[in-house]
């Protein structure tokens, strides 16, 4: 990300520092979020988002950069190996890190418009789709009551298909796992860490609570941006 | 939360006449390839009948034995409403099927399905590990082995030191919900490390399970949040029951 900034903008301005010639591996970082961590409450508590947002998250990027940087050396000394090994922490650390920023953007306070039903497009489609948006939340919250262990239950779209569809995937692994056309519109964290500190073992009320702080305007806009 | 039907204090995690080890003893056939399993009523525990229906391993748990190392709120969480939810719910799906009256670790093998689980593999299995993860626990738990699993330890790990760093890494890397376990491989008489996803544990891959940490976020999110290595390191340090180790050593080899 530095060396392309550095060459496309300002030519002979950014000669590369040392460990960016040696890097040269795009680095991430943790994506703030447009509210504060008190803002969902008393859906999700603010302890809950400042643990989810600032260790869960920020262990993902850690750990995604340590791998990308690790991949990026086992490539250049041709280590195959290793090239194989890095695959599960890149998905898991990546994945994470996918579904993280994308779940940032899902919530929203409610004096922000969080529960707040989709209009327009979505909204229609989610009643062609599923009949009816009580249709929608009651699956996605009977996948993510149902999945064992940890995942994510997701509204996505088939942008080849221009279908909405409700997935569930395992841990970290993004939506795009379950099929190669699927865009996330919204998902649901199921972790555990992502409710248990308020909702302790009784996840079906963190699925019922969700609801009232869920960004409809942001999955309306990524739907409106595949299916103008 | 009371402990109903909970034995006196004295038999809480702590062995009696020595430790006999937990109900699910294993003896692997090895010429065939269905594995046995005798069930021993446990010394230290109300017999838990693991004949359907299937009890709560009796509540000879008291809730704050293991504090301050594991807090008495979690157990009463982990123990109280995950582990018993997977006992009723397990109950309620075999309850009239064919693999009513069968033993758990039966069912597990039944229903794990080659890979392929049936539904009532997940309540099994976690049932089961449950169990077994209490009973790798002590108060004043923590020490070393010796003796004999010692002596095997140093054989396939190099030396305990290794063995501890080893099993914590598997315990920290264990992506998602899942177990990390200490195994006996019956094939090659060799103990192994072992990870396990969700409700998945060495019974399917025909192992002995010797030690196990759940590590699902449940079993330490309250204490430790985020920080499982911590986690792993008391249990290591303050929990773990060296005595049932040995014991489930001294039967698969037995």
């Amino acid at each position: 990300m530095a060396l392309r900034n550095l060459m496309t903008k300002k030519p002979f301005a950014g000669i590369l520092t040392f460990r960016q010639q040696l890097r040269c591996v795009q680095t991430f970082s943790l994506p703030d979020l447009s509210y504060d961590y008190g803002a969902l409450e008393p859906a999700i508590s603010g302890e809950i988002m400042q643990l989810h947002h600032q260790k869960h998250h920020q262990t993902y990027i850690t750990n995604y950069n340590n791998a990308l940087q690790q991949l990026h050396d086992a490539i250049n000394k041709g280590d195959s190996p290793t090239v194989a090994k890095l695959q599960g922490a890149i998905k898991f650390n990546g994945g994470g890190h996918i579904n993280h920023s994308v779940f940032w953007k899902n919530l929203a306070p409610t004096r922000e418009g969080g529960g707040e039903p989709p209009k327009g497009s979505l909204g229609s489609a989610i009643d062609t789709n599923f009949g009816s948006l009580e249709a929608v939340i009651q699956k996605m919250n009977a996948e993510g009551a149902a999945l064992q262990g940890s995942g994510w239950v997701w509204l996505g779209l088939d942008k080849e298909l221009k279908r909405l569809v409700i997935e569930t995937t395992a841990n970290q692994d993004p939506l795009v796992i379950k099929g190669p056309n699927l865009v996330p519109l919204l998902g649901i964290d199921v972790w555990e860490h992502a409710y248990y500190l308020q909702y302790k073992n009784v996840k079906p009320d963190y699925l019922k609570n969700i609801w009232k702080v869920i960004n409809w305007k942001y999955a309306a806009e990524v739907y409106e941006k595949e299916c103008p | 939360m009371a402990a109903a039907n909970s034995l006196s204090l004295t038999s809480a995690f702590l062995p009696r006449h020595g430790f006999h080890g937990p109900s699910h003893n294993q003896n692997v056939q090895l010429s065939t390839q269905k594995k046995q399993f005798a069930r021993k009523a446990v010394s230290g525990w109300a017999s838990p009948a693991w004949n359907f229906p299937y009890q709560m391993f009796s509540v000879s748990v008291l809730e704050d034995a293991l504090e301050p190392h594991m807090s008495s709120r979690t157990f009463e969480f982990h123990w109280g409403k995950h582990h018993r939810a997977y006992v009723d719910n397990l109950n309620k799906q075999i309850d009239g099927t064919e693999l009513d009256g069968k033993t758990l670790e039966d069912i597990i093998l039944i229903t794990y399905n080659k890979g392929s689980p049936l539904p009532a593999f997940n309540n099994a299995a976690q049932a089961w590990n449950h169990q077994f993860f209490w009973e790798s626990m002590k108060p004043n738990g923590g020490g070393e082995p010796s003796g004999k699993l010692l002596e095997l330890i140093n054989r396939d790990f190099g030396s305990y030191d290794t063995f501890v760093k080893e099993f914590k890494a598997a315990a920290a890397t264990q992506f998602g919900s899942g177990w990390a376990w200490l195994a006996y491989k019956p094939e090659d008489k060799k103990l192994a490390l072992v990870k396990t996803p969700n409700a998945e544990n060495p019974l399917v891959l025909g192992y002995t399970a010797l030690l196990t940490i759940d590590v699902w976020e449940h079993a330490y999110y309250l204490d430790f949040q985020n920080r499982r290595p911590d986690y792993i390191s008391i249990f290591m340090e303050k929990l773990v029951s060296w005595e049932a180790v040995s014991s489930r050593l001294k039967t698969a080899t037995a």
